[in-house]
């Protein structure tokens, strides 16, 4: 909880300062802020974070110095920067695999919160300040990636600004006016690299805010007991300063080996084709990190269902402080939420992996259904010619029970084995399906009958153990 | 749900890489079922993997007589073959543009100019500031001598396609193998198991001793290295070409790890003094 502040200025300069902007005084205080002594590393990725968010400021605006955002020359420019200009391999790929980065913490963070219930009261407004800030970087990321103007990322941006077109009434003039045309062009690169350099700088903003409820309302903790005594808490500086370096040096290991030795394993190679408007990929596919939203767009037939349905994903993560209403914050004492957890984040993964593949393509085969490859050739070997019109149908009907199939080779000359089983479209619907259960239903009704476990009565009485249940579950370290 | 917490992190950041890297290998297409795709070690392959500049040289060679006709390498500029790293540095000439070699193989280009003097388009010898021409000015002619197919643009490929230096070997090495009985290819196409479609435009490049090849002079530790000239085979000059093609994708590629494997040690013992003040700062605490 955010007291008064300890900060007393000792020199004349020092209180000169304090009297007119307090920023020291914000400072100190960040130093002295009492955090919950049982913190674990779930809780460094929020430091984590606001490194990367540095390192893309920076390595972006050193990149938009040589970065020039026309049509002719944008693909040109990025290669200049990783060819010639002196460490701009270095720059280019930081900010690549940055975002990623970004990605991969900003997730963890996410699933943090939603274990150990950081979204409910009194921290409802850091949550939503939390969607908030993910819901820009996802913009941000989107405006980036389309900034090299390679095909993947031409083509990603034309099936993304289409879906504005599906808005009824509106939907033709909407992404008119967003595009700046009638198709993705120059008007569209130049102002996306506009918004791509205002959006951080937006973030940035927000997580001034979110740090500043966070500071105002009090860390969590992994047991979900507020902070009772002083006891419970220890100061900022130097415990958790200690910890956030130590963790931040472990995830810059992690980003040195894909930025040095990986920097196109988490892209698409695509991207190193220039943008062609003649050309569509066989494969449109956006980068990791959206993949699972991708997979929730294409579970349904409709356009527009499928739009609603992926905002639908995002919008019910602001929600969430109102949908799940049990009075136990950490799921570490919900033990049958905690399990519904697990399959949510394990249905999170099946829908990335859905994401990246074809919904057409099977998951796995079950068997074999004959298929017509030749009717001509059928219509041949019965010595009739093929029919038109209303008695195709039959005709087809007559040779599809001609064929015999031996497991996956078709024995009858003009048919073909097709292979049936679970499809990636099935499979992207079952894990969408769960996925909004597990927000919509499961939450709410646990919220309502499940019976938590024991709790410890105080942050120190779960860290001493003093032999109650709930101490056993906090960590021996 | 107790684990070793600096373990939660790793193992977190493991499944994140290995779920993403699995995704990183559905890309789409697919070699035909018949042709076993060989995987050469490439000496730039791995952590400490650098450049065979004698390969690259050859390469450049192929490249020169063999590709330049079709192909443009619009985003490769002649100084860049002096540079550090790349296949005929000098380490006499820092500056490329005074590299004797680099002189030579630009002078060899016609570039299209203007006369400065009476604004006449003209056609001069290269100097190393100039880029690789475009074989043909625009795209309307390079379709037109190429039977309507636009030649890519090699300054990329070896990244424009997912495991791109064995990509580009096989498909070089691949025009021979048998084709199905029922494909049928329009005038125009020939039949190669690796391409996406397994129809491509491009006619058999390769053959054996289009390119006579004669020993290169190679820097090799600070020292001049001859090395000898190898059988002019197609599996040979696609090896070179693929090798030339994977420097013109990625020339910082030897710079990059060398200061990866820096930067890596450095951070690995800066986390474990970093765990150790950790430690330290936290060991009477109760948490």
């Amino acid at each position: 909880m955010s007291g008064p502040s300890t900060y007393e200025p000792k020199y004349a300069a020092a209180k000169w300062m304090d009297q007119r902007l307090p920023i020291i005084r914000m400072g100190a205080d960040f130093m002295t802020f009492p955090s919950p002594r049982n913190l674990n590393y779930w809780y460094t990725f929020g430091g984590i974070l606001a490194l990367c968010l540095v390192v893309q400021i920076l390595s972006g605006v050193i990149l938009a110095m040589h970065y020039v955002a026309d049509v002719d020359k944008a693909f040109a420019s990025v290669q200049r920067i990783r060819r010639d200009v002196p460490f701009g391999w270095l720059l280019q790929s930081m900010h690549a695999v940055g975002a990623s980065m970004f990605f991969l913490a900003v997730y963890m963070h996410m699933f943090r919160g939603l274990y150990y219930g950081s979204y409910k009261a009194p921290r409802e407004v850091i949550w939503i300040l939390g969607c908030a800030i993910y819901l820009v970087m996802m913009a941000t990321a989107f405006l980036g990636y389309t900034l090299p103007w390679g095909q993947m990322s031409f083509w990603g941006a034309t099936v993304i600004t289409g879906f504005f077109g599906a808005v009824p009434v509106v939907g033709e003039s909407l992404q008119e006016w967003l595009l700046g045309g009638y198709s993705v062009d120059n008007a569209t690169l130049n102002r996306f690299f506009a918004l791509h350099y205002l959006l951080p700088f937006v973030i940035a903003a927000l997580v001034g805010l979110h740090v500043w409820a966070l500071h105002h309302v009090g860390q969590n903790n992994p047991i979900g007991i507020s902070e009772k005594t002083k006891e419970d808490t220890l100061s900022f500086h130097p415990f958790y300063t200690v910890k956030d370096a130590f963790a931040i040096a472990v995830f810059l290991v992690i980003f040195a080996i894909f930025l040095f030795y990986l920097p196109d394993a988490l892209g698409h190679a695509d991207n190193y084709i220039e943008a062609d408007a003649m050309k569509t990929p066989a494969h449109i596919v956006p980068e990791w990190y959206f993949l699972p939203f991708y997979a929730i767009l294409r579970a349904v037939p409709s356009k527009l269902f499928g739009i609603l349905l992926m905002l639908g994903a995002i919008v019910v993560l602001f929600i969430l402080p109102w949908l799940d209403t049990h009075k136990v914050r950490s799921m570490r004492f919900r033990p049958i939420a905690r399990w519904f957890f697990i399959f949510f984040i394990f249905f999170c993964f099946i829908l990335g992996w859905c994401g990246a593949e074809t919904p057409d393509d099977l998951v796995f085969t079950v068997g074999y259904k004959p298929m017509i490859s030749d009717l001509a050739l059928y219509a041949q070997a019965i010595g009739q010619s093929v029919p038109t019109g209303e008695a195709l149908t039959a005709f087809s009907q007559d040779a599809l029970a001609t064929c015999r199939l031996d497991g996956s080779k078709s024995l009858t000359e003009y048919c073909a084995a097709k292979p049936y089983g679970l499809s990636f479209y099935r499979l992207s619907q079952i894990a969408t399906i769960y996925y909004f259960a597990y927000f919509l239903i499961i939450l709410p009704v646990l919220g309502l009958v499940e019976k938590p476990i024991k709790r410890p009565d105080s942050i120190t009485k779960a860290v001493l153990g003093d032999g109650k249940r709930g101490a056993a579950l906090v960590p021996a370290e | 749900m107790a684990f070793k917490t600096p373990k939660t992190l790793i193992l977190g950041a493991i499944i994140a890489v290995a779920s993403v890297s699995g995704l990183a290998f559905a890309a789409g297409g697919g070699v035909h079922g018949d042709y076993k795709m060989k995987h050469p070690d490439w000496s730039f392959n791995g952590a400490f993997g650098t450049y065979d500049r004698a390969a690259a040289q050859r390469g450049y060679q192929v490249y020169r007589e063999v590709c330049a006709s079709c192909h443009s390498l619009k985003y490769v500029s002649f100084r860049h073959l002096g540079d550090e790293g790349a296949p005929f540095y000098l380490e006499d000439y820092p500056n490329p543009s005074d590299n004797p070699y680099v002189k030579n193989f630009a002078a060899d280009w016609m570039i299209a100019d203007i006369d400065s003097e009476t604004g006449d388009e003209i056609e001069r010898s290269g100097i190393p500031a100039d880029y690789f021409p475009m074989p043909q000015p625009n795209e309307a002619a390079m379709r037109a001598s190429n039977g309507g197919s636009l030649p890519p643009d090699l300054s990329s490929m070896v990244k424009a396609r997912s495991n791109g230096a064995d990509y580009l070997y096989n498909l070089l090495i691949s025009y021979d193998s048998p084709k199905p009985g029922d494909v049928e290819l329009t005038p125009g196409l020939h039949w190669n198991p690796v391409m996406e479609g397994h129809k491509i435009a491009m006619a058999a490049p390769l053959s054996e001793d289009i390119v006579t090849y004669e020993p290169v002079e190679t820097m090799d530790h600070g020292e001049m290295k001859i090395v000898d000239a190898p059988a002019a085979t197609v599996e040979q000059m696609a090896a070179d070409v693929t090798h030339f093609l994977a420097w013109t994708a990625d020339p910082k590629l030897e710079e990059r790890k060398r200061i990866g494997m820096m930067s890596i040690i450095y951070l690995l013992i800066l986390s474990v003094l970093l765990f150790l003040s950790y430690k330290r700062v936290w060991r009477n605490v109760k948490h």
